[in-house]
């Protein structure tokens, strides 16, 4: 691509998407963002619990496996 | 003028002290500070994410966004490096995080406040293919492009934003304007 080919995408580019510049919000964010904070973590599925478990009790039965483990993670 | 000064001076150092409360985390001034630094930035903040984007309802959410990630790295923020260049790090990576799970040509790309284009010798149609084929770009390049051509951003400025070297966002502008003139031509446009 040539200087000039450059050049003509750019005009090309700049005339299909004009600057948006400094604009600001139509509204107060902060109401947003106290929700936002408000909102309480996902809680984590009980299958999540089970498996975290199930993999721990298998670590104890076969400390041996724990490299593996640590090989794949 | 000395009035001024005073005044500038005295809004530094409340912001700086703002600053070091948020950065603390004491349970005591924390939500304070943070509530005080979201007053003060959300504009720029939004108006970064807006440029990105280019939707006005997605940089709202997104703004949001953004401070929810300042909220909780607020421990790593380095007041050296000041404030307004840390969040629109942050704001960037928010918004490349959005591109990154939108569909080419399903996201609105709308014209944010901006006069109409003036040259006559492009037509509503090749502006269209054009904005088309912009979104169908990969998002960390669409960022390069977006920041570096369509805003005029000096590329120190793109590259501290995306926290990448002033030669990447070249390398990353120059694929862009690259693949757009390869997608225009597949549609039969020649720039």
């Amino acid at each position: 691509m040539n200087a000039h080919e450059e050049d003509r995408i750019k005009q090309l580019f700049k005339q299909a998407m004009p600057p948006a510049g400094d604009t600001e919000p139509e509204r107060d964010l902060w109401p947003a963002m106290l929700r936002r904070l408000d909102a309480r973590p996902a809680p984590v599925p009980w299958f999540d619990w089970a498996l975290a478990g199930g993999l721990a009790l298998f670590a104890v039965v076969f400390p041996a496996s724990i490299p593996v483990f640590l090989y794949y993670l | 003028m000395k009035g001024e000064k005073a005044m500038r001076d005295g809004e530094s150092n409340v912001l700086s002290s703002v600053l070091d409360e948020f950065r603390r985390g004491d349970p005591a001034t924390f939500n304070a500070a943070f509530e005080t630094l979201f007053h003060v930035h959300q504009r720029a903040v939004y108006s970064w994410v807006l440029r990105i984007v280019r939707n006005p309802s997605a940089a709202e959410d997104l703004t949001v966004e953004t401070f929810w990630r300042i909220y909780r790295a607020h421990a790593r923020f380095d007041p050296s490096r000041g404030f307004e260049p840390w969040a629109r790090t942050i704001a960037t990576h928010t918004a490349l995080d959005w591109l990154s799970t939108q569909r080419p040509e399903t996201e609105l790309l709308i014209d944010v406040a901006a006069p109409p284009a003036s040259d006559p010798a492009i037509s509503a149609e090749i502006r269209g293919k054009t904005a088309a084929a912009f979104s169908r770009l990969p998002p960390k390049l669409r960022i390069a492009a977006v920041l570096a051509v369509v805003e005029e951003l000096p590329h120190k400025e793109v590259a501290a934003a995306l926290s990448i070297s002033i030669t990447a966002v070249k390398v990353r502008v120059f694929r862009a304007l690259r693949l757009l003139r390869e997608d225009l031509q597949r549609q039969g446009i020649t720039p």
